[in-house]
């Protein structure tokens, strides 16, 4: 009775247990991303970890590496006419969607117009473009009405909007609306059966994909998968996330809080490595459209009271973590560059309270908005108010949640009707690589970015800076480009940041980039 | 009886009518823009305003209103503007884990605090009594999240004993059975517990001790009967009304007010879906979320009502 009894205590707990020993048969990677997914379609959304899901599932014509530099991935091999206008694409052997089906140059083409038809830089590139053609299924021409020498920048783009590329039948939705199917020919495959939205996120090795022989560099090189499953975990408490990374539940924190990295440090497990060596940039946005920013003197006072040195130390703090950047560009970045105008980066209330003087400042307030619930950004505007208030501006400080603030900063009305003077974000590395993909360098006035800076000059230099066949010519246009922004105070950039990752120690082979990238990665 | 169950049931409408109408309003009136979130950092007026049409908020607001009431009033909650997926999907993954806490949570609550409020009342100014007292200023005082970061550095991080964080669902196709379900749950259990262990022992304490000066109490004593059926059949039974109403009430907080305790343990219930979508101002999600835990409230207070039926045979509806 007794053994019988025992028996069945046994085989109960067996049943009770078995989907642990299921799983443990499998090598899974569990990662906390920086953010709850929402948005499944990388074309659809600008959002970084949107961004991040796309690398895992979809592949890239074209990748960027760790220097800057454009290389192919899906593309064998690729020629372009004497005059510039011709481009001619062939992509490599053994492409191959999730789906079974062959990735062809059809697949391409609508991948290309429906990003085009959204992404800021694609929407340059569109307007260049004559047509595209498919002559055989291997190889896909972009004919040109106008020379554009940052192509291969374009279609290799590594942040938001990338160009991922997805079967025809998908990418034919237009960009206005997402899409449904999530099927690309990447290294991973989306298990859809097993997506609980706010909660994980599974995507399995796709056993088909064959990398490329180059070791990997930035988003380019051989995207090689040492693990069955990645399990994106959703955890929002960072203090959560970092009791499961301790505890082993989780294999990678992707954006510890600063505060959180001198106590990962002292655990024993835990390594810290920065995926993103080129980190990320905050600003400071000027309304361009009303008093007292609509003035350019006082814009300038206002740059030049802003230091980078106490954001930095009061936002960011961990030592190590931040560096002093004057460039508009990431410093480190192919087109950084030190000449910066009258922009120094340290702030000097003397000479802005001389500057506001002569400006003739009336006293207007200056309506910065704060975000309360980002804490990456949150505590910006309050070193900000300081150093504008210590050289003679009046700051009316408004908090409020992100949501709003970005709801608010699409008002173009006068910040006393709703509207605003200043905001301050942070990009990444791979979002202001260029003119081109940095928003504000978009100086189309009403049709540009937010703060509506009309600028003719910025615009033409923009269309230079496409035209551009070489790489020092870009350089040169870029540096132009940054002088003519520091002369009309577009905006201020605050200064580079870095946020690595918290892995357990068993974690190796992380691949630095400029988005957050999992192939490569081994768990031993 | 079933008048009264009708009359209850009948009232759902009009305040699930109400609580429609005030939800789309506020949510209208409140700063925040779905489509700005949506359009992210880089985007400009011209994407926002697409996005917004897309969405279906350019419309005159009784449009909208009416788009979405006539689709409630045939079962469908709407599309999350984020997500891609139906309201009430979303709402039906969440409750689970949502319902699970909350039951477990009162199940324990209920097991510990009545028989401690009832020794309590029995024993009043003993050592018990004193305890008691402590132990509910210090439930009532200790936020969820300080307990709950206590028990996960003693329990999950240093004695290895539970998880610190997640969920495994008990149905459904990734079930993981009782074991990994009740293993997952037993920390966020004793976080939540400890409050209501505090409420619901004060108010048995309460009852119980007042029910024990009545006259039929020392009618029994006086006829021989043991202390344990007094305590137990004179002495609950009459108290159990007030009990079961903070029980009640206490059901109807937890569903909706376990926010601290899934973002503590990462358990992916309603708490966190409606945090999320208020954040986001995905509007159909709110709304959906509110409706539903209106009626759930509507719900659970009638069932409460009906229990008086059994308990109380003097009330009659």
């Amino acid at each position: 009775m007794k053994r019988r009894s025992l028996f069945a205590l046994a085989t109960l707990t067996a049943a009770l247990l078995s989907p642990w020993a299921v799983q443990a048969q499998t090598k899974t990677l569990k990662l906390v991303p920086h953010a709850n997914v929402t948005i499944l379609d990388p074309v659809w959304s600008t959002a970084f970890v949107t961004r991040n899901h796309g690398y895992m599932i979809y592949d890239t014509l074209f990748g960027t590496d760790l220097s800057g530099k454009v290389k192919p991935q899906m593309v064998d091999k690729w020629t372009v006419s004497k005059d510039n206008l011709t481009w001619t694409f062939k992509l490599r052997d053994g492409l191959e969607f999730h789906d079974g089906k062959p990735v062809t140059s059809e697949d391409v083409v609508a991948s290309i117009k429906r990003w085009s038809s959204r992404d800021s830089f694609g929407g340059v590139l569109a307007k260049s473009v004559d047509n595209y053609s498919a002559p055989d299924p291997k190889t896909f021409v972009i004919k040109l009405k106008q020379p554009f020498g940052v192509m291969l920048e374009a279609l290799g783009k590594p942040s938001s909007n990338v160009l991922f590329i997805m079967p025809a039948r998908i990418a034919a939705t237009p960009g206005t609306e997402q899409i449904k199917e999530h099927v690309g020919s990447g290294p991973y495959r989306f298990v859809p059966e097993e997506y609980k939205p706010g909660e994980r996120l599974v995507y399995a090795k796709n056993d088909k994909y064959k990398p490329r022989a180059e070791a990997p560099d930035g988003t380019t090189g051989g995207k090689n998968v040492h693990v069955d499953r990645v399990e994106w975990v959703i955890i929002r408490d960072p203090q959560t996330q970092f009791n499961a990374l301790v505890a082993g539940e989780v294999d990678i924190v992707e954006q510890p809080t600063f505060e959180q990295y001198s106590s990962l440090k002292a655990q024993k497990d835990v390594q810290i490595v920065d995926a993103q060596p080129a980190g990320l940039q905050f600003i400071f946005r000027f309304n361009h459209l009303h008093a007292p920013f609509n003035n350019v003197k006082i814009r300038q006072a206002a740059m030049v009271a802003l230091g980078q040195e106490a954001h930095l130390k009061t936002q960011v703090g961990a030592p190590g973590m931040f560096a002093f950047c004057k460039s508009i560009y990431p410093c480190g970045t192919p087109l950084a560059s030190d000449k910066m105008g009258i922009y120094t980066g340290m702030a000097d209330p003397k000479k802005a309270a001389q500057m506001l003087k002569e400006a003739g400042y009336d006293g207007t307030p200056v309506v910065l908005m704060r975000p309360t619930d980002l804490a990456s950004i949150a505590k910006l505007p309050l070193v900000a108010k300081q150093q504008l208030e210590a050289a003679g501006f009046k700051v009316d400080l408004q908090q409020m949640d992100w949501a709003t603030l970005v709801a608010r900063r699409a008002k173009k009305d006068a910040p006393a009707q709703g509207g605003w003077n200043a905001f301050m974000t942070a990009w990444t590395a791979g979002d202001i690589l260029n003119p081109l993909t940095m928003a504000m360098m978009n100086a189309a006035g009403d049709r540009g970015w937010f703060g509506w800076q009309d600028d003719k000059q910025i615009e033409e230099m923009k269309v230079k800076f496409a035209q551009a066949t070489t790489d020092a010519q870009k350089k040169a246009i870029a540096e132009q480009i940054q002088l003519r922004a520091m002369e009309t105070a577009s905006h201020v950039p605050l200064g580079q940041y870095f946020n690595p990752a918290a892995l357990r120690k068993n974690i190796t082979g992380l691949v630095p980039a400029g988005a957050q990238v999992y192939w490569n990665i081994k768990k031993n | 009886m079933l008048r009264f169950l009708i009359q209850r049931l009948l009232s759902l409408i009009p305040v699930l009518l109400t609580v429609a109408i005030v939800v789309f309003l506020i949510l209208r009136l409140t700063p925040g823009d779905p489509a700005a979130v949506i359009a992210g950092n880089n985007a400009t007026n011209e994407d926002i305003d697409r996005i917004r049409e897309q969405l279906g908020l350019t419309q005159p607001l009784w449009t909208q209103f009416w788009i979405w009431f006539s689709g409630v009033l045939q079962g469908d909650l709407g599309y999350s503007f984020y997500l891609n997926k139906p309201v009430l999907e979303l709402i039906l993954q969440r409750i689970e884990p949502t319902l699970s806490l909350a039951a477990g949570t009162m199940l324990l609550a209920v097991l510990v605090a009545v028989p401690l409020g009832t020794l309590a009342a029995w024993r009043m100014g003993g050592w018990l009594d004193r305890i008691l007292s402590g132990f509910a200023v210090a439930g009532f005082s200790v936020p969820v999240f300080v307990i709950g970061y206590v028990l996960i550095y003693i329990f999950a991080i240093e004695l290895k004993w539970f998880p610190v964080q997640g969920y495994n669902r008990l149905l459904g196709p990734s079930a993981q059975g009782l074991g990994p379900w009740a293993w997952q749950l037993v920390l966020p259990w004793l976080s939540l517990a400890t409050i209501y262990v505090a409420l619901i022992a004060r108010v048995t304490r309460a009852s119980v001790s007042e029910a024990l000066t009545e006259d039929y109490i020392r009618t029994a004593r006086a006829k021989g009967v043991t202390e344990q059926a007094v305590l137990m059949r004179h002495a609950l039974s009459n108290a159990a009304v007030p009990i079961v109403t903070v029980i009640g009430i206490g059901v109807a907080l937890l569903i909706g007010g376990v926010v601290v305790t899934e973002t503590v343990y990462a358990i992916p219930g309603l708490g966190s879906l409606t945090v999320d979508a208020v954040l986001n101002r995905d509007f159909p999600v709110i709304q959906g979320v509110v409706l539903f835990f209106s009626a759930l409230y509507v719900l659970i207070n009638l069932l409460v009502d009906l229990s008086y039926l059994w308990l109380d045979p003097r009330i009659r509806y």
